[in-house]
């Protein structure tokens, strides 16, 4: 078997540029690997988005650049930039601030309820927003708890969106630094310290420079959403408060002004863009290679006071910020389905049928809908695991220009509306042997689009820090670049795979925004049934309406419970 | 193996899996995928909007009726579903849509999104909701946005429920009202152009600056007011809401006697009357269908005696054919509403974003 491995025992820095080849061998690997994903790309959502922005800025053949002046110097328009703008960065500031020491604890304390509340927390990620807008009013609203213990209501100021911001992206936070932080090893920390520096030096220059690189994807992924937050601004902030996705939405959905929706299209690329170049900046910068340890050796039990005080800090936090939420809609669910006042399963047991109104057509037994949303979401991970790990495999391979700009490309889904890309797809997917236009397919597609760049961002932290040395290691042990990365990168990054999977079946789950469009209404999805549910009157409706949320954080945290399981058993053989 | 073999062999793989995956998909996905093909096909496809419901016996009727099968695509609110057939103009992916209502009929007709068809049994179809002279539109229901008020609040506090839009400026009702953004939500819409076919174009801005004077709440959407703010509802029963007066639908009274168990004898909330604003729903034949003769069949279908008396507990509108009967629950609930005051849809065309703007501007601001 040919060795196709670099030269072998030349001792550089780990940081050097390497890969399974040199030369035009690597870059042919390389291309290879980015071939499937860059079609992806390109079919199902370059051209879609293209075309819908080409649309709103072309007139008669000819591109209407002026139309770009003219929107962004509406007051009105500018308002909801400036918004956008800084609740983001406020968002992401308080997320940090809260989620940190969660990941710390989740990373390096063993506590009982560890792996549960671990699924539990991942939970608000996946409902819809609908769903989470009713909760959180429970909290902050009126006669909420902090209505209660100190008669304060949040529920119409700008705290409220910030605090359901982190409510949705506490998991990111602590998944995303909390998985890395887990396999650092503590004994570097620990020999910093014994050769003299103070407990935050050593922090500030072994722990945090190892960290840094998925603090700065968390942050990044937290900005995004937030930046593009729809269903949190929509219902906590009301009228007042719009962001540019709620924007696009308005101008695409509602009044179909495609020149306006265009531009501001064109603005959140430019903005998605900008930061995802001081990200991929801030990481060439620190990125190196990281000795990984199995993440049980590195948890203990909390020692001191001081970290138990952090333990009890964190768990409270947890709660009141997401078990509390969470919550209310179990309450809701149960509360008066057994005669008023009184707690029972009666919306549960109506779930099965398909309700008062007699047999329809399209109010197929709520039920149904968790079958439904499992399998598209079964697929729609499959999928963005395929595509997703292709490219994370291209891009552990540091390259020029392209890659680098292919690295970009695969984030920009978050940053762009789903009404953007679902209204591409009706122009653009509508030939054969492309009509998708009606085809279930679409469904699982769009989200995968926006899963790919969760497994991206999850797996190639670690992959790029697997010491190129052991591959070269393998290399001169006779393996070949596949078995190599079988054998080394493999086991190393099977928990980033499973972390990533969880992820990106978790916003398959929840996803709504393109599923709503999309979705057969024969076939809805759990999100679109609880939508359509509380978009009638009536008590048995709304109940059955909680009650499908409940079903839906349920499945969402045994899936993810599932996952960690896994995860534990096999950590077992590395 | 070399480096390039490796290549191709993950190439190869992964193409493997992608259609490993669209196969095993298709398997498992929602049988009868693709578009109704030709226009000999048996396949009528209906495009609607989210609230389109109907029960499966009168789908089967149309079937054993006329052998063509309905197969229905739903895409987001009323809005949103008629601006996806507009930019799918030409080349749509049904044959009729049905869901475009008196506030947004001109965007469609201007577009040319629809084919004229004289739906047999036209005589039948009240004369006032029949507004294209051309027929590239049939009526097939029509719905009252009106304020619903809690019965059990009024008559705590002995005091009787508005009636009018005048009445809503009262001092008595003061923080009482909740309403919709009316540039995002149907019935906010149709509650504001409700106050400018009752008090002018020239008075309906005086009349918000003093509803706004009066403590009136917007929210998003119905979703959030009728189940989050409205005390008369048995999700804002839930959320302890306190506005008593909201911006819904003259069925939504008997929605809540049908979706409670046990029923209770009377409906929980009631209509102000004259306080409503008429939307008319219709349905076309699209430009460029597959299947036009499936297509007209079906228009002719929608407005049968067999599907309007359908209409009503499945989407809680009011059929607009006169053989047809409504339901006991409605008759025994819900609020007679006489023709209230309308605007044309030419002028709703002319002036919706002006009226929605400065609406905003006032209200919002």
């Amino acid at each position: 078997m040919a060795v196709a491995g670099p030269e072998v025992g030349v001792e550089k820095e780990a940081a050097r540029p390497a890969g399974g080849g040199s030369g035009r061998r690597g870059a042919a690997v390389r291309l290879g690997l980015m071939a499937v994903p860059v079609a992806f790309f390109a079919l199902f959502f370059a051209y879609p988005v293209t075309a819908i922005v080409g649309r709103g800025l072309k007139a008669e053949g000819d591109w209407q650049f002026g139309r770009i002046g003219e929107v962004l110097s509406r007051p009105d328009i500018l308002d909801v930039l400036w918004f956008t703008t800084w609740q983001a960065f406020a968002s992401t500031a308080l997320t940090l601030l809260i989620a940190l020491p969660g990941a710390y604890v989740f990373a390096r304390f063993d506590f009982p309820g560890k792996q549960l509340l671990r699924a539990v927390v991942t939970v608000p990620f996946v409902l819809p927003t609908v769903v989470v807008g009713t909760a959180f009013l429970a909290l902050l609203g009126r006669g909420g708890l902090l209505d209660e213990l100190w008669g304060v209501r949040l529920d119409t100021t700008v705290w409220a969106i910030l605090l359901a911001h982190v409510f949705f992206n506490y998991a990111v936070v602590v998944r995303t630094v909390g998985g890395l932080w887990s396999q650092l090893d503590p004994r570097q920390e620990e020999a910093a310290r014994v050769l003299g520096a103070g407990r935050f030096a050593a922090f500030r220059r072994v722990t945090l420079p190892a960290l840094a690189p998925a603090v700065a994807a968390a942050a990044l992924m937290v900005f995004l959403f937030t930046f593009t937050s729809f269903g949190v601004v929509q219902i906590l902030g009301g009228p007042a408060y719009s962001t540019l996705e709620v924007e696009i939405y308005r101008q695409t959905a509602q009044l179909l002004d495609l020149p306006t929706a265009a531009v501001l299209t064109l603005v959140q690329f430019a903005a998605v863009g900008g930061i995802l170049a001081v990200h991929a900046a801030t990481v060439r910068r620190r990125e190196r290679a990281l000795k990984l340890v199995d993440p049980a050796q590195t948890s203990r039990r909390p020692r001191g006071p001081g970290q138990w005080a952090l333990l009890g800090g964190v768990l409270l936090t947890a709660l009141l910020l997401i078990l509390l939420p969470l919550g209310v809609l179990v309450e809701r669910s149960l509360d008066g389905a057994d005669g008023p006042g009184g707690y029972g399963f009666g919306y549960y047991e109506a779930l099965q049928s398909v309700g008062a109104g007699g047999s329809s057509t399209f109010l197929v037994p709520p039920l149904e809908a968790v079958g439904n949303s499992l399998r598209y979401a079964l697929v729609a991970t499959l999928i963005a695991l395929v595509i997703g790990g292709l490219a994370a495999a291209a891009l552990t391979r540091r390259a020029g220009r392209l890659v680098r700009g292919f690295d970009a490309l695969l984030m920009l889904p978050l940053g762009v509306s789903a009404v953007t890309v679902g209204f591409g797809f009706l122009i653009t997917l509508d030939k054969p042997p492309l009509d998708l236009r009606t085809s279930w397919i679409l469904v699982p597609l769009a989200q995968a689009l926006v899963g790919v760049p969760f497994v991206v961002r999850t797996m190639l932290p670690v992959l790029r820090a697997v010491d190129d040395r052991l591959r070269e290691a393998a290399a001169v042990l006779g393996a070949s670049p596949l078995r190599a990365w079988r054998e080394v990168d493999l086991p190393l990054v099977r928990r980033a795979v499973l972390v990533a999977a969880g992820f990106a079946f978790a916003v398959s789950l929840g996803e709504f925004g393109a599923t709503v469009f999309i979705a057969r209404p024969d076939n809805p999805t759990l999100p679109v049934a609880v939508a359509r549910l509380l978009g009638r009157s009536g008590e048995l409706n709304y109940g059955q309406a909680m009650a499908l949320s409940t079903i839906l954080m349920l499945v969402c945290a045994v899936s993810l419970l599932l996952l960690e399981r896994i995860r534990t058993d096999r950590s077992g053989e590395f | 193996m070399n480096t390039t073999t490796k290549c191709a062999a993950t190439a190869l793989a992964a193409a493997l899996g992608v259609t490993v995956l669209a196969g095993c998909g298709s398997d498992e996905g929602p049988s009868g995928s693709g578009a109704s093909k030709g226009s000999g096909s048996k396949t009528v496809t209906l495009v609607s909007h989210d609230s389109f419901n109907v029960s499966d016996d009168v789908l089967k009727a149309f079937t054993k009726e006329t052998g063509y099968t309905v197969k229905t695509l739903k895409s987001g609110d009323a809005g949103a579903a008629l601006n996806q057939e507009i930019l799918t103009k030409g080349s749509p992916r049904g044959d009729v849509f049905f869901g475009v209502d008196n506030t947004l009929l001109s965007r469609a007709l201007d577009n040319g999104l629809f084919t004229a068809y004289e739906a047999k049994g036209l005589d039948r179809v009240a004369p006032d909701t029949q507004t294209d002279e051309k027929h590239r539109v049939t009526p097939v229901d029509t719905g009252d946005i009106c304020v619903n008020y809690d019965k059990k609040y009024f008559a705590d506090k002995k005091l009787a429920p508005p009636q009018t839009f005048a009445d809503l400026l009262k001092p008595a009702y003061e923080n009482l009202l909740v309403t919709e953004n009316a540039a995002s939500s149907s019935p906010g819409l149709g509650f504001l152009l409700g106050t400018i076919a009752a008090e002018g174009e020239d008075g309906y801005e005086a009349y918000w600056k003093k509803l706004k004077a009066n403590g009136v709440k917007v929210v998003d959407g119905w979703e959030q007011a009728y189940n989050e703010e409205f005390s008369g509802s048995a999700g804002g029963k839930k959320a302890k809401a306190d506005r008593p007066l909201v911006v819904s639908y003259a069925s939504s009274p008997p929605v809540e006697v049908l979706y409670a168990d046990p029923q209770p004898k009377e409906a929980p909330t009631g209509v102000a009357t004259g306080t409503c604003f008429r939307q008319t729903e219709y349905a076309g034949l699209l430009t460029g269908a597959k299947n036009e003769a499936g297509g007209k069949a079906l228009l002719d279908f929608m407005i049968s005696k067999t599907f309007q008396e359908d209409m009503p507990l499945n989407m809680f509108v009011n059929p607009v054919v006169k053989d047809a009967e409504l339901p006991e629950l409605f008759t025994q609930h819900g609020e007679r509403v006489d023709t209230p005051p309308t605007v044309t849809p030419e002028k709703i065309a002319a002036n919706r974003e002006q009226w929605i703007q400065s609406w905003q501007s006032l209200v919002l601001k």
